[in-house]
């Protein structure tokens, strides 16, 4: 049935296409999946989908690959998470476990990224370049170039097990296998040295973690991307959902315009000619056809739909043949639409009449409204774009102004203090000095405060300030005593500082420590 | 609830179970696919698990299962791993003298790493978790040591132990009890006198006297000038560390009736590399020579 012949519409192709969940007829939740075979859609949002497709598929394929010379003591990755040396490096930036809150600070940049966006264009995030809509896109792809645009793939489908469908099956399987594959294989080449771990890999040598990440991430690509595919957005993923939320009645959202498509007809001249009110829609199905949702647009606003903007396209080529405006389906705002549809039936009171929404001379009236780019930014649009720049600013200047050179000191404990022969008191603290940059460095260690105590380092004698040897991109430990003399005691200093700094560079860390001597010192 | 014709909802069109509460029915709607597919695999799952794995409680054990898992294997495993990874060290230790450990900044900070942790075992009942010690039970942080705090030193005392009966080589002195020897006078005397070296004695007058005591019965193993011998193991009486208590009433009981520490011989118990690993930490602690 699904592969009727198409019948011809003038020029117009007009297609058989259900749409697999209709205002007219619910489908009922426990029914099986109906198969979608989106039609391959041309325009310029089809266009702009193929670049962003370009662009996302070879940041994520080809980014581990990128070289970043760091010297000798540091990897030449430029993206790469070390996580048993627990590094994270990007570009000219290295990020240490403690300094964490960059990633966490991005991902709040994200959000709210995804909250501006979201307000301003709809859920142009699903559209264009969610890794799902993206890798079914690049899934369909490979499945049009073997089985054929939409009308071969549903006689294929329908069709019976002959050689040639067993042929193209097993092709079309096993590419999106590779692509699985490869797709998973990428991801680990974040973790470790990519040209490294790639021949180990092949070698079959690599640790049994990357085969398994290797083996998740194919069987996740393969089956959400090629399997699951409209299912993951409309069943699985909480986006739409949460999306939803987001979106106001000046948001921009997919939008058929039934003020002026209604009452489609599929034999307008006759029903003109009638004098009937017709509508722009020659119900010809090409926005049906080509959505990978599988809905059908002139419902209005759905769950399902992820503003591909593909019905768009089909839709602006068909007003093309006919030689109308183009934009029956289009990027609108409720507000807009619910406007224009009052004019159309004059409040709601009749039904919609496109001859209230045209003048004589075909073109629309006066009242009609039409996108003002200017709506996009209203106050919420600004609030949000202004906690992301803030967000951004904050984290920018934390990333200019944070220390290469850093001082973690650790007081014993246990025991508090130590009484020596001479009646002298010491104490006794781990010095933790992080050289954040992956050069040797010899910095100074001083003590500040208490001028009567003296610093001892195993091994370098007594004194109050040390050079000290630090390794590059490591935590050097030194166990340090501090002594004050039996004379000087009770110290009344309440504390004291050690100060390590880099007498190169000038750059310094202050910790700020305390001494503790017998009660019957004090 | 038996008859043939299963009741229909109207409103949904979908069949009910039969049951009714209050004219509430149920509808009867199935599974979805992939939550039964779901339920269908866990329970594959399961069988497969209890197959390969411990399962099922027998009398005695539980089954174990074709892939002979166990935990404790595992444990095992793990211990053996981690010490194969360590042999190089270990063995490097068994076999160097304790300077040559020393000088390897590496292999020194490895056998402090592992002398820390054998003496949480074996050493902190008496010393304390810190080294800092207690009356009677010396303090390993500071820098006076009875028998000498060279590491080599530190070795001897630790694998030999102090008057430990059964070891040839222990550490032997042994203080005599002048509560029989002494008049109370001379002891007191003698007392005032060790209090004047670091401090000020009770009474200025018994100094003197007490002097002459010291020189006639003391100095012979604490030393002319009581700054101790590590030869007898004899404590310094002339710096602020007091083993056996601080004042001149402590004095007095150890002189009267002298307590006498013993510490085990550590050698044959725990073997020479980690007599050695506890040498090289006692000594890291700050007091080392
Ligand atoms: S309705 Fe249009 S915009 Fe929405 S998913 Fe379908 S094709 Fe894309
Ligand atoms: S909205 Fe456009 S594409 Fe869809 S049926 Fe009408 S004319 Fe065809």
């Amino acid at each position: 049935m699904l592969h009727q012949p198409a019948h011809k519409a003038g020029s117009v192709e007009r297609l058989e296409a259900e749409p697999v969940n209709a205002a007219r007829q619910r489908r009922p939740l426990y029914e099986k999946r109906r198969k979608i075979f989106p039609k391959r859609a041309e325009g310029r949002f089809r266009r702009f989908k193929w670049l962003v497709m370009l662009v996302t598929l070879s940041i994520y394929y080809l980014t581990p690959w990128i070289r970043w010379d760091r010297g000798a003591h540091a990897p030449d990755q430029a993206v790469l998470i070390d996580l048993g040396a627990r590094r994270f490096y990007f570009f000219f930036i290295e990020i240490w476990p403690q300094e964490f809150f960059f990633v966490a600070g991005l991902l709040v940049m994200a959000g709210f990224g995804l909250f501006l966006v979201t307000s301003a264009v709809g859920r142009a995030w699903c559209g264009y370049a969610c890794p799902q809509t993206v890798w079914v896109d690049l899934f369909l792809v490979i499945e049009r170039f073997i089985e054929g645009d939409r009308n071969a793939r549903m006689r294929l489908d329908a069709g019976p097990w002959t050689l040639d469908k067993i042929r193209k099956r097993v092709a079309k399987h096993s590419i999106w296998l590779v692509i699985g594959v490869v797709t998973g294989g990428a991801w680990i080449f974040y973790f470790a040295d990519a040209p490294t771990l790639l021949k180990s890999f092949v070698a079959l040598q690599a640790a049994p973690a990357a085969y398994m990440t290797v083996a998740t991430l194919t069987a996740t690509t393969y089956v959400f991307g090629g399997l699951m595919r409209e299912q993951v957005c409309t069943y699985m993923c909480p986006w739409p959902r949460i999306q939803a939320a987001m979106l106001d009645e000046n948001s921009l959202v997919v939008t058929y315009k039934d003020w002026r498509g209604e009452t489609r007809s599929r034999h307008a001249k006759k029903a003109a000619a009638a004098g009937e009110a017709v509508g722009d829609c020659v119900d010809c199905n090409a926005c049906v056809a080509v959505c990978p949702m599988g809905i059908d647009i002139r419902d209005g606003q759905q769950l399902e739909c992820i503003t591909c903007a593909l019905c768009i396209d089909a839709c602006d080529g068909v007003m093309d043949k006919l030689g109308r405006e183009r934009g029956l389906i289009s990027y609108a705002t409720l507000s807009d639409y619910a406007a224009n549809m009052a004019l159309a039936t004059n409040g709601g009171a009749t039904a919609i009449d496109t001859r209230r929404v045209r003048g004589a001379n075909g073109a629309f009236v006066d009242g009609i409204r039409h996108f003002d780019w200017r709506i996009i930014f209203r106050p919420r649009v600004l609030v949000y774009f202004g906690i992301w720049v803030l967000v951004g600013l904050g984290l920018l200047y934390a990333l200019v102004s944070r220390d290469r050179l850093e001082l973690n000191v650790l007081h014993d404990r246990n025991p508090q203090y130590v009484v020596e022969s001479d009646g002298s008191v010491r104490n006794g603290y781990m010095i933790k000095l992080l050289n954040m940059i992956p050069e040797q460095r010899r910095i100074t260690l001083t003590l500040e405060g208490m001028p009567s105590a003296q610093m001892r380092i195993a091994g370098q004698g007594d004194g109050r300030s040390f050079l000290v040897a630090i390794d590059p991109d490591k935590v050097t430990s030194l166990k340090v005593f501090v002594t004050i003399p039996k004379a000087k005691l009770p110290e009344a200093e309440q504390g004291f500082s050690f100060k390590a700094e880099d007498p190169s560079s000038h750059e310094r860390d202050v910790y700020r420590a305390n001494f503790n001597q017998p009660a019957a010192a004090k | 609830m038996a008859d043939e014709h299963k009741h229909v909802d109207e409103v949904s069109g979908v069949e009910t179970t039969g049951h009714e509460w209050d004219g509430i029915r149920e509808l009867n709607n199935p599974m979805p696919r992939w939550w039964l597919y779901s339920f269908y695999a866990t329970i594959i799952w399961a069988i497969g698990y209890a197959i390969a794995y411990p399962s099922w409680p027998m009398l005695t054990e539980a089954t174990r299962g074709v892939l002979g898992y166990s935990s404790r294997a595992e444990v095992t495993a793990e211990l053996s791993d981690a010490k194969a990874a360590q042999a190089g060290n270990v063995e490097r230790i068994a076999s160097d003298k304790i300077e040559d450990i020393m000088a390897d900044p590496e292999l020194r900070q490895f056998a402090i790493s592992a002398g820390a942790s054998a003496f949480k075992v074996n050493c902190a009942q008496c010393h304390g978790s810190g080294a800092a010690g207690g009356k009677g039970f010396p303090n390993l942080n500071d820098d006076e040591w009875l028998w000498g705090g060279k590491p080599e030193e530190i070795y001897q005392t630790i694998a030999h132990g102090i008057r430990h009966a059964g070891d040839g080589e222990t550490r032997v002195s042994e203080m005599p009890a002048f509560g029989d020897m002494l008049a109370p006078e001379e002891i007191r005397a003698t007392a005032a006198y060790v209090a004047s070296l670091t401090g000020t004695p009770s009474s200025p007058a018994l100094v003197e006297p007490g002097k002459q005591v010291f020189a006639d019965n003391c100095a012979s193993c604490h030393g002319a000038d009581a700054k101790g011998s590590r030869e007898f193991g004899a404590p310094n009486l002339a710096d602020a560390i007091w083993l056996k208590g601080e004042g001149e009433q402590a004095i007095i009981d150890q002189m009267r009736l002298p307590k006498h520490g013993v510490m085990p011989a550590w050698l044959q118990r725990i073997g020479d590399p980690v007599v050695k690993e506890l040498a090289i930490f006692v000594h890291s602690l700050g007091g080392g020579e």
